[in-house]
């Protein structure tokens, strides 16, 4: 097991490795979100008080989750990248933010649309849409930030610091509903053995949420390739790769 | 079939939502893919440029 973690670390074996994971993460996640979309808008059964409006909490819920998953996966791997200097996990969270920047955005978009013929406003300043508009700017100043450098390897550091300082927000986010008195109803799923959702509308839910997360490991493997090939810019490996093209 | 279509009066949130969804899933992906494309190009233009000129194409890019 050690072994092959260490083999993992070596970029070649990686790269090669990660093109072999992209199908295993992406079929099922496809499979998934299909099962997911006809359950979730066909089969479910209408909420008692917001009718077949309710159906986009099976996009919204499941793009908060990863908006706040990317997250936390996103700074782990610069805290790894910063204390043992692991090129592959700068690679790692250079490549998980855009995609969760763009889950942010569709939480965000999806949560207002949502909001408009349930509440009667597009937005509101609550604590949990204040709170994820804030996870919005810091994806975006993360990416910013490692851009900003000529030195790619100063920039993945700055941004590392940034991503790790921001961690913060995501209990403020988790919580924001209790502590403050918000628009947003408190959480759905919080506990399973008591969800506030019936399992014949928890079942497609569920589907969605491992689908997207499958989904967000094949868009960020994909995307950790090719940043891989930029960070490894005139190695053997790469040269012997390009030769073969 | 248009019942279905109508979502209970909710039809132009409903399909909104799930149509910004869908083109970003799609935009995700073929971002993804041009990313890793366009590094690959770069790391094989870096290796075809005679050697003088293959530490300029790096600081170019």
């Amino acid at each position: 097991m050690w072994i092959w973690f260490h083999k993992l670390g070596s970029p070649p074996h990686f790269y090669r490795t990660a093109g072999r994971l992209v199908p295993w993460f992406g079929i099922p996640a496809l499979l998934l979100l299909i099962a997911g979309a006809v359950g979730g808008l066909a089969i479910a059964p209408p909420d008692y008080q917001q009718g077949d409006g309710f159906r986009i909490i099976y996009v919204h819920v499941p793009s908060a989750y990863i908006a706040m998953f990317g997250y936390v996966a996103m700074a782990v791997a610069a805290a790894v990248g910063l204390i043992w200097r692991m090129k592959l996990a700068f690679a790692f969270a250079a490549a998980c933010a855009p995609v969760g920047a763009a889950f942010t955005f569709l939480a965000l978009a999806t949560g207002s649309i949502w909001g408009k013929p349930m509440w009667g406003v597009w937005w509101d300043w609550d604590g949990r849409m204040t709170s994820v508009l804030v996870l919005f700017f810091l994806y975006v100043g993360v990416m910013a930030l490692r851009s900003a450098f000529d030195d790619a390897s100063k920039g993945d550091r700055a941004a590392a610091l940034l991503a790790i300082v921001g961690v913060v927000n995501i209990p403020i986010i988790k919580f924001s509903v209790d502590w403050w008195n918000t628009l947003h109803q408190p959480a759905t799923i919080a506990k399973f053995s008591t969800p506030s959702i019936t399992m014949d509308m928890l079942v497609w839910l569920l589907a969605m949420v491992v689908g997207y997360t499958l989904f967000f490991a094949a868009v960020v493997t994909m995307r950790l390739r090719g940043e891989v090939l930029l960070r490894e810019r005139g190695a053997r490996w790469i040269r012997e790769l390009a030769a073969h093209a | 079939m248009r019942e279905f279509l109508l979502m209970d009066g909710y039809w132009a949130y409903v399909w909104s939502a799930w149509g910004l969804t869908l083109a970003v899933f799609v935009g995700l992906v073929f971002s993804a893919r041009r990313h890793h494309r366009q590094a690959f190009r770069q790391a094989v233009a870096e290796e075809q440029a005679p050697r003088p000129l293959r530490a300029a194409v790096k600081e170019l890019s």
